[in-house]
């Protein structure tokens, strides 16, 4: 009886082993992953900041500036870009991220134009309308992908199909922290501070401030996806890595409990045994 | 020549920063060249060659959208793609064109992949364009 139970868990620790070997690599690759993560991150970033002051600068310096891209109008529907992670195990990464999402698109008539496996795969169980599957695969997402999805976002919103576009993805806080966040990408709006005064400078647009400007915008939104797309890139990372760390940090536990017992089972076979012999020697 | 301060940015980082003396570019109203002392000014990037003068040498690049900005003198190119004309990979090119003309020889094709398939020829055409 006694025996039976300390194969049994021998086997446990065994399994055990076995899943923590494979948590250890995955945190491994998840850290390793994450340093180039973070460097896409900050590469881009220039990029995206002059183009935003230049948008930001036209937009203030014209009293009677106008483009559609700033057109307010009233929301019949709007369209959501949500960037998920294609595989589980990252903690409550994809969850939290799905929870914010829902919260905000609710009472709203929305469309989903789905990044990461694991968000195609959210929508479609919910019957969401989907812009577009082309994007599953978010590991696979480049800048050229990021320019395709503007311009597609930027077409259809010109023409009317949705009336404002919003983009769901995680914020790299820090190795720790991840929080998702929801960002209004059209219709532009600026939120008017007071160094208005200060920015008003002259100068000269060629070929006109308008078409510079929705020129521009296109670019602009391919900056922002691609900025969130780094973003949350490096969140799933992190929080694969923090999962994976806890997971292996509870597998040692464990061995170390279960090793315990199964000291402690080998060490009543043996009194036991003992037991029986000296009781038969005394009969 | 009078040179200024350049800075080529891109999503893919920094390109180059330093002095140049003269920068030629595609713009969507056509060519524009900057040279010192220039007034403040923006444009949009449309599709074609920029011509950057560096110490009398005139490097050829592949500069495919984006913007340009000059302040207090200072020339900031911020562009989608921007490839030295040595970088280019001609091989990648000619295939990324041949595959566009065939995807346009085809019937049945939406607005969309049509525009797609479009503006690849172009990319591919502009970066054969600049390596010949």
């Amino acid at each position: 009886m006694a025996g039976a139970s300390m194969k049994d868990i021998k086997l446990r620790i065994k399994s055990v082993e076995s899943t923590m070997q494979i948590t250890k690599a995955m945190e491994l690759v998840a850290s390793s992953k994450l340093r180039g993560a973070k460097l896409r991150v900050e590469r881009s970033r220039p990029y995206f900041e002059v183009l935003h002051q230049t948008l930001a600068d036209i937009a203030y310096s014209k009293q009677d500036f106008d483009s559609p891209y700033i057109h307010q109008r009233t929301v019949k529907r709007s369209c959501y870009v949500v960037i998920a992670g294609d595989r589980g195990l990252a903690g409550g990464y994809n969850a939290n991220l799905f929870k914010a999402a829902t919260a905000h698109m609710k009472d709203k008539n929305a469309c989903v134009l789905p990044l990461g496996k694991k968000a195609v795969e959210y929508y479609e169980r919910r019957d969401v309308d989907l812009l577009s599957k082309d994007f599953a695969e978010v590991a696979e997402v480049n800048i050229s992908s990021c320019f395709e999805m503007a311009k597609l976002l930027s077409a259809a919103f010109l023409k009317g199909e949705f009336d404002e576009l919003f983009l769901v993805y995680t914020n790299f806080v820090s190795m720790l922290t991840q929080s998702p966040a929801v960002l209004q990408m059209l219709p532009l709006n600026y939120h008017r501070g007071a160094d208005k005064e200060a920015t008003r400078k002259l100068r000269l647009y060629e070929p006109s401030a308008e078409e510079v400007y929705d020129a521009i915008v296109p670019e602009y939104l391919a900056g922002l996806i691609w900025g969130a797309v780094s973003e949350s890139v490096a969140s799933e990372l992190g929080a694969r890595r923090t999962a994976m760390d806890a997971a292996s940090k509870n597998a040692g536990e464990m061995i170390d409990d279960l090793s315990l017992r199964y000291n402690r089972a080998r060490q009543g076979a043996i009194t036991q045994e003992i037991t029986e012999i000296v009781a038969g020697a005394e009969q | 020549m009078t040179s200024f301060p350049l800075q080529i940015v891109t999503p893919d980082g920094l390109f180059y920063d330093g002095p140049a003396e003269k920068v030629r570019v595609r713009t969507i109203a056509g060519d524009v060249c900057i040279l010192a002392r220039h007034l403040d000014y923006a444009t949009a990037l449309g599709m074609g060659e920029a011509a950057i003068t560096i110490d009398g040498k005139v490097r050829r690049a592949a500069c495919i959208g984006g913007m340009m900005a000059v302040t207090n003198g200072e020339v900031k190119l911020v562009a989608t793609t921007f490839e030295w004309a040595e970088n280019i990979d001609v091989q990648r090119a000619e295939r990324a064109k041949a595959h566009a003309e065939k995807t346009l020889s085809t019937a049945q094709l939406d607005n969309q992949q049509i525009l797609l398939a479009q503006a690849k020829l172009k990319r591919a055409l502009v970066r054969l364009n600049i390596t010949r």
